[in-house]
């Protein structure tokens, strides 16, 4: 049984039209593709965040969007962990508000704080602002929150993209510790599959 | 030193200013909001309205007021009738024309403020769970807080300067309607007027620059905020 079935078709404002149909069972999900081949798209799409033109999107046994029963959650229903390419840290909140934001607003059985701080070692980074990080410290902030949401499915925008190289190892093996350590449903996307392919257990290619 | 009446003036200037200031802060976040962040028919014609008041000459915004709050226009008489509230020779028809004339100033930092605020913090916040209201509440509202505060500092600045729509609508009555403009008015009117209209001067330029300070002081603690200076 798929975890996440997806089968739509989304036009852009340009007018050129996105049509793609996949479904993933569990594990790590590679999403790779060149640039502009429409990768974030599909994450938007199933994180709510764009509306597909048709077809439709369910998660477990929920649908998230379906056009042909007018059916189309909103993004904070849709029990979805996002993790932006630019991680999207709210500037004006500590690292443990950061954290916390998703948390406070589940009413799903989440990992403790502790737990994640530790496995992303942010302890001594709590009471900082986003803007005093470094780029690993960010992301690992960006991914802690979106695991304390207690997501279904977590979904990464080229998440090793802004990193230098010597960050990189670093940030991937936090990746790897947790989506061991929780086992959730995790779609990973990168224009190089190099980067990220040996996270994955399987690879989706769009041209 | 100021007289009584100087002192009773500053406090209606004050009282009529705060009052101009919290009653249309709200529209102005609304209206704010609407023009920074959405697209919507007749939009040009909403920011000409809401402008208006900045090229109108104040006597002509007053007229309008009167035409349109006075006891025998379409909302006065429902506001008197209805509600009880009277705006023509009171001091409420001071708080506002002011309110009207200080508009755009208020409106203009609030919606430079949420223009500035990253359409995708607010898609971040959504999929953590955050409703429309929510994320709004909690993201857009504190990043946008030193251009509400700048706002607010403006629109309040204004309005106790405010003199051509007030003595239109609300007159100039000692006591009840006369703030601080319509006093150095009065006096300039009266023999040796120069010299008593000194004090208030004074005064209104203390209050004023002291308005300009603290806006300056909260707009340098928000940035410094956000960029993670500390709390």
């Amino acid at each position: 049984m798929s975890v996440l079935h997806f089968d739509c078709k989304f036009r852009y404002p340009t007018g050129f039209s996105l049509n793609y149909k996949f479904a993933i069972s569990g594990g790590v999900t590679a999403l790779v593709g060149p640039s502009g081949s429409g990768k974030t798209t599909v994450l938007n799409l199933i994180a709510g965040l764009l509306t597909p033109s048709s077809g439709k999107i369910s998660l477990a046994d929920q649908t998230l969007f379906d056009s042909t029963a007018s059916v189309n959650l909103p993004p904070e229903r849709r029990e979805i962990g996002y993790v932006f390419q630019d991680y999207q840290l709210f500037p004006h909140l500590t690292v443990r508000d950061n954290l916390r934001y998703g948390q406070r607003r589940t009413t799903r059985a989440t990992a403790p704080l502790d737990r994640i701080v530790g496995i992303l070692e942010l302890a001594d980074v709590l009471d900082r602002f986003p803007a005093s990080l470094s780029g690993g410290q960010k992301q690992r902030v960006a991914v802690g929150r979106a695991m304390l949401r207690g997501p279904k499915l977590l979904l990464m925008d080229e998440p090793l993209a802004a990193l230098d190289s010597a960050l990189r190892a670093s940030v991937a093996s936090a990746l790897a510790r947790v989506i061991e350590e929780f086992q959730v449903p995790t779609i990973l996307v990168s224009h190089d599959q190099e980067s990220i392919g040996w996270l994955a257990h399987e690879t989706l290619t769009m041209e | 030193m100021l007289t009584a009446a100087e002192w009773e003036a500053i406090r209606l200037t004050l009282l009529v200013a705060a009052t101009a200031v919290v009653a249309s802060l709200p529209f102005a976040i609304a209206l704010g909001w609407l023009l920074a962040k959405r697209n919507f028919p007749g939009k040009f014609l909403v920011e000409t309205a809401i402008n208006l008041p900045l090229v109108l000459p104040p006597v002509v915004t007053g007229y309008l007021l009167l035409v349109t709050f006075g006891r025998n226009g379409p909302f006065g008489t429902f506001l008197e009738d209805r509600l009880g509230i009277r705006f023509v020779f009171n001091w409420k028809g001071a708080a506002l024309a002011s309110a009207v004339v200080a508009f755009p100033l208020l409106v203009r930092p609030i919606r430079l403020a949420f223009s500035a605020v990253d359409d995708r913090l607010i898609h971040a916040a959504r999929t953590l769970g955050a409703g429309p209201w929510d994320a709004f509440r909690s993201i857009v509202l504190p990043l946008a807080r030193p251009g509400i505060a700048s706002g607010s500092i403006l629109g309040f600045a204004r309005s106790m300067g405010e003199f051509g729509a007030t003595i239109m609508i609300a007159g100039n009555i000692p006591g009840a309607t006369r703030t601080v403009p319509l006093l150095i008015y009065s006096e300039l009117d009266s023999p040796g007027g120069m010299q008593h209209a000194v004090p208030l001067v004074v005064a209104s330029v203390v209050i004023a620059a002291i308005a300009l300070w603290v806006g300056e002081l909260l707009d340098r603690y928000g940035s410094r905020r956000l960029r993670g200076a500390g709390a």
